[in-house]
């Protein structure tokens, strides 16, 4: 095998569940080395897709292969898990151990055993700062602390592929900030990242790429920047439209920019330009208030789908 | 080393220090009640109950009868609490083998790993029974008549396994945790009255005929038989109908449990 086999190939990739459809036919291709995000409102089915890939769930049809193994049949799952690391949405650190007992234990599942059981321990305390709690019992961990040790577990068996679902939910600002740099510190390691997020700034701050799902299809995928570029623009100007705006006013801001959406009672204005653009929106507002941000992966989803991607 | 099913041995064993790492903390405090348990039972039975029976429940002191019996009941006892409740919680509210999936390890390695745990603390059940029966035995009770003594503890331990695959088939089966109180009450307590630790189980019409389908009378037949040196066919046949057992019963529990754990 070589290192130019994708890291993930997805053809035709669904599974349903009953009648409900979680993952309806998705492709996509993750080269070796690349950090690549699922982005998308609740139930778009991105931990399903992870799922497939981490192997806790069959493939319900179409084809998918991993480092160049079948995942589709399952027959090469143990294969594939050697060669993963798992970090769960959900936090199901073992409540019963300590965070030493927790990697040595896992240790184990990655046949590691001895003197190279304890040199990657103590690698991963540092790497996790956890070296001070190392003989507390998990259960009084704080939330940063166990989503630190979930990826430290995560990379016990050298993973050539991390898979993280929702890695820095729930966490502060700090805890995030000091996450994202042990996840680029992989990436510097040229481990292959999938994650999924609800934090645009995090897929911007991680990701080489991004697909972005809804109701379990990709609507569109590519670098963030270039996603922005292509779907919505660099500066956004919001606009909070008074309840009985009247709808010449509406017109007259719409046409001061390149594109417009209104989503919740909010105008947005889509530009290139946003110094010039924001200028001439307030004058026609006329001393009401407008906000000129940055245009994110968040209105991409906004124009695509014409919806929020929390809702 | 893969065994049969696809078992990786690794894997299990990993599984199995799991538990070890979590019993080792509290050991202490867990071990003592093996030790009270058979203590009550054979001074609050045998000894106080026995006095009024006279001297020949099934040829020997009551104590002496009882003995074995409830030593195999001990094992039984340590090996479906692991598998029922403790495995439940495991499975389905502590999600660890949601993480021990995220693994090279597979269910069929994690059922055969906490199948080997279940027999471990079955084991230890049974040998605390034992170490007691055999102080009272050196005390002058005639409990342990016979070298075959010496072979109990592998029985035990195939006590241990039976009841543990029994544990899990039922645990591959439930959905709720108030379903396990229907496997103590109407399975657990019927086998621990009838299965002839107290008194023959001839004695109610059809009572041996019934009880060889049961899974305790055979454990019972096996230690009672090797405490008193009446050691014979019989016993080879009780011995096999458990290895029987026990390997038809987890034949179906990786299958069972995947479908619980993989969606
Ligand atoms: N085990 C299951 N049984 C039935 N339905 C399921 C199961 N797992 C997921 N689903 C359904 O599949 C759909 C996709 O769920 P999924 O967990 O993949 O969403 P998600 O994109 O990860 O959402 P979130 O952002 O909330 O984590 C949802 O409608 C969900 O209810
Ligand atoms: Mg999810």
């Amino acid at each position: 095998m070589t290192t130019d086999t994708p890291a993930i190939e997805a053809r035709g990739l669904s599974k349903r569940y009953g009648d409900l459809v979680a993952v309806d036919g998705i492709d996509f291709t993750i080269p070796r080395g690349e950090a690549f995000g699922f982005l998308g409102p609740n139930g778009a089915g991105k931990s399903t897709t992870m799922r497939m890939i981490y192997r806790a769930s069959p493939v319900g049809g179409g084809e998918l292969r991993i480092l160049g193994l079948d995942a589709t049949s399952g027959r090469d799952d143990r294969a594939i898990k050697a060669r993963l690391g798992v970090i769960h949405q959900e936090d199901n650190l073992d409540q019963e151990l300590t965070v030493r007992e927790t990697l040595e234990v896992f240790c184990r599942f990655h046949r590691l055993r001895g003197a190279a059981a304890a040199a990657k321990v103590d690698e991963l305390l540092d790497f996790a700062d956890l070296r001070d709690r190392a003989d507390s019992l998990v259960i009084t961990l704080s939330g940063g602390m166990k989503r630190r040790l979930m990826v430290a577990r995560g990379l016990i068996g050298d993973p050539d592929v991390v898979v993280l679902d929702e890695p820095t939910t729930g966490l502060d600002p700090r805890a995030r900030q000091s996450l994202w740099d042990k996840l680029s510190r992989l990436k510097r390691r040229s481990a292959t990242l999938i994650l999924t997020t609800h934090y645009m700034d995090e897929a911007e701050r991680l990701c080489d790429r991004v697909a972005i799902m809804d109701k379990g299809r990709i609507v569109t995928v590519g670098a963030p920047r270039d996603l922005i570029e292509r779907h919505a623009s660099p500066s956004v100007i919001e606009v909070e439209l008074a309840d009985a705006e009247s709808a010449g006013a509406v017109e007259a801001l719409e046409r001061t920019a390149e594109a417009h959406a209104s989503f919740g009672g909010r105008l947005l204005l889509y530009t290139r330009d946003g110094e010039a653009t924001m200028a001439a929106a307030l004058a026609a507002l006329g001393g009401r208030p407008a906000h000129l941000r940055r245009g994110t992966l968040e209105d991409v989803f906004l124009r695509i789908t014409g919806r929020g991607l929390d809702g | 080393m893969k065994l049969f099913g696809d078992i990786d041995l690794e894997m299990a064993l990993a599984v199995w220090r799991r538990n070890l790492t979590v019993y080792r903390r509290t050991w202490k405090m867990n071990i003592l009640p093996n030790f009270f348990e058979p203590v009550l039972y054979l001074v609050g039975m045998g000894v106080g109950l026995g006095s009024y029976l006279g001297e020949d429940v099934g040829g020997t002191a009551y104590v002496a009868f009882i003995a074995p019996g409830l030593m195999a009941a001990s094992a039984m006892n340590g090996a479906t609490f692991e598998t029922t409740y403790n495995i439940f919680i495991k499975m389905n509210f502590a999600r660890v083998y949601d993480a021990f999936l995220g693994t090279p390890a597979q269910v069929q390695d994690i059922a055969f790993g906490e199948l080997l745990w279940a027999t471990t603390r079955a084991l230890l059940y049974g040998l605390a029974f034992l170490l007691v029966t055999a102080a009272l035995t050196v005390a002058g009770l005639p409990i342990l008549t016979s070298p075959w003594a010496l072979g109990l503890p592998l029985v035990l331990a195939l006590t241990g396994v039976l009841f543990a695959a029994l544990g899990e088939l039922f645990t591959s089966l439930v959905k709720t945790i108030d379903l396990y109180s229907y496997y103590y009450t109407l399975f657990m307590t019927p086998l621990f009255l009838f299965s002839g630790i107290f008194y023959p189980v001839d004695r109610f019409p059809h009572g041996a005929a019934i009880a060889w389908f049961t899974p305790l009378y055979h454990a019972v037949r096996a230690c009672r038989a090797l405490a008193t040196g009446d050691v014979g066919v019989a016993t080879a046949a009780d011995v096999t109908w458990i290895a029987v057992v026990a390997a038809l019963a987890f034949a179906v529990v990786p299958r069972r449990t995947r479908a619980m754990l993989i969606r």
